[in-house]
């Protein structure tokens, strides 16, 4: 049924709010943990880079094409660079087909906005002649939406990024499925997503446990331990010292999710 | 050789080593995903296709709702990063809207609908990586989907294509022999009631032709329904559990 799963997710939500009373999570899981993930990189060839990262029971695959395309007036020489994320109705009972609502731009906004900013790639080198610069394009997918698409979608992504290839071009044109090597990356960023209940925060929601919250964040970290990018959402304010304490669990925290995306 | 004349078969042979009716190796693997009621992905040669189902469930909107039979809604949709050229557009396009339709078609035909009256079953196709053959790969792989979810049918529907390169008709055409080739026909068929659900097709084709294509097709949907109950055997038989599988 097309609420039941919402529904459910409401009765589960005073389960969430009861347990975390007594510092306990659904799954057994510490208040300041990721649940187990995985990333397998290259998994759709035809792209110049993909990769598809599993956080728990959430899935999200990425994707990398580059094409010729014209630059920015302003920016005659630089790269473009662009994410989209979509929904998929296959990912969760309530997506429905469709151009992005506000959630699935948001999600694209903040994946943008860590690589942009982390200065992961860099799009000067994305020149290629006069009026033809480099487009490098982004798709982040969501398939299994069981809660933290923030986090799984920056590791699919972060993971394409650094499963790219630099494509060859000849006559300004690309040569497809040649490269002239893998696509040089300054460094990598991931994000750590806390929801708040009931004033707690945890990281790494599951789906019963965002109904539950009523603040998020969402901070983008990169290897180099900078923050790149944050996103605060929901009704719920946090504290300045929260936000501060919280950036130094999510640069804690996201290191063995950056080491696997280098890997 | 590649640039004066593409030849598609080279001394009785398919460029891609393959016979005239070998098909590429096929792999489907059941319940991928957690939160759909059915799922299915499956790897055909290069094509990287997930179907999932949910329902039967309420009709939204209300008034498209049918008191004899469960509606089929069917989407069909490429990922913009599934092409071996440019960046695709995202969403279903003209073509993809138009599998979609036929997609339902086959469904509406294979699942028992009036067992579930004033519901809506929602079967969606995400084409991740595409190498020819796709829309036979989805249906293939929504049947999956579809008995995964638990979902009443009359078969397990599935398909292959047929096609014919400089003269000789081929089964399960790659990307570079649909371009190249003379004649395109998507079949997807029950093998039960030894009809076909879904058949398209271009290219000039004659009668004799037809006949042998039908003959291939039926032969490749016998290969591909051995892949599928396969699929469903180790998700419930030999697994034993309903746990996702994290590959």
């Amino acid at each position: 049924m097309a609420r039941e799963s919402e529904i459910l997710d409401e009765i589960k939500a005073e389960y969430v709010k009861d347990l975390l009373k007594q510092n306990k999570r659904v799954d057994d899981r510490g208040l300041m943990d990721y649940r187990a993930f995985s990333i397998e990189k290259g998994v759709f060839p035809n792209a110049e880079g993909s990769a598809m990262a599993h956080l728990g029971d959430t899935k999200v695959a990425a994707g990398i094409k580059f094409d010729i395309v014209k630059p920015y007036a302003d920016r005659p020489t630089e790269g473009v660079f662009t994410v989209q994320a979509e929904y998929l109705p296959l990912a969760h009972p309530t997506f429905e087909s469709g151009p992005p609502r506000e959630n699935a731009i948001e999600l694209a906004r903040l994946v943008d906005r860590g690589i942009r900013s982390a200065e992961c790639v860099d799009t000067a080198s994305f020149f290629v002649e006069e009026e033809k610069v480099l487009g490098m394009f982004l798709d982040v997918y969501v398939l299994d939406h069981n809660g933290n698409l923030a986090d799984c979608a920056a590791l699919a992504g972060m993971s394409a990024l650094a499963n790219a290839k630099f494509p060859k071009i000849e006559d300004g044109a690309i040569v497809r499925q040649e490269f002239k090597g893998p696509l040089p990356l300054a460094r990598h960023v991931v994000s750590a997503t806390f929801e708040k209940i009931n004033g707690v925060p945890i990281l790494d929601a599951v789906s019963e446990e965002d109904t539950a919250s009523d603040g998020r964040i969402t901070l983008a970290i990169s290897s180099d331990g900078f923050l790149c990018a944050a996103q605060k959402a929901k009704s719920a304010g946090f504290t300045s010292d929260e936000l501060l304490s919280l950036f130094d669990v999510a640069k804690e925290k996201t290191k063995p999710l950056l080491d696997a995306v280098q890997k | 050789m590649e640039k004066e004349k593409k030849k598609l078969i080279v001394d009785g042979k398919r460029v891609n080593g393959r016979g005239f009716d070998d098909l590429r190796p096929l792999k489907v693997t059941a319940g991928v995903l957690k939160r759909a009621d059915g799922s299915a992905m499956i790897e055909w040669g290069r094509n990287k296709v997930l179907a999932a189902v949910y329902g039967p469930r309420e009709v939204f909107p209300k008034h498209l709702s049918d008191v004899k039979k469960a509606i089929i809604n069917c989407r069909y949709s490429m990922a913009p990063f599934s092409g071996m050229e440019e960046h695709g557009r995202s969403g279903p396009n003209r073509r993809a809207i138009e599998i979609g339709k036929v997609a339902k078609h086959v469904f509406e035909n294979a699942v028992l609908t009036h067992q579930f009256p004033k519901t809506q079953i929602d079967i969606s196709m995400e084409v991740l990586q595409s190498d020819g053959g796709t829309r036979v790969a989805a249906i293939t792989a929504a049947s999956v989907a579809l008995a995964d979810a638990g979902i009443p049918m009359r078969d397990l529907v599935q398909g292959v294509s047929i096609g014919r390169v400089e003269g000789q008709l081929i089964v399960d055409l790659d990307k570079y022999e649909d371009n190249l080739g003379e004649a395109d026909v998507p079949l997807i068929v029950s093998l039960r009631s030894k009809e076909v659900l879904l058949f398209q097709q271009d290219g000039r084709i004659s009668r004799e032709e037809l006949q042998k294509m039908f003959e291939l097709g039926f032969k490749g949907a016998e290969l591909v329904r051995d892949v599928q109950v396969q699929a469903l055997r180790q998700r419930y038989f030999e697994t034993g559990d309903e746990l996702n599988n994290h590959g």
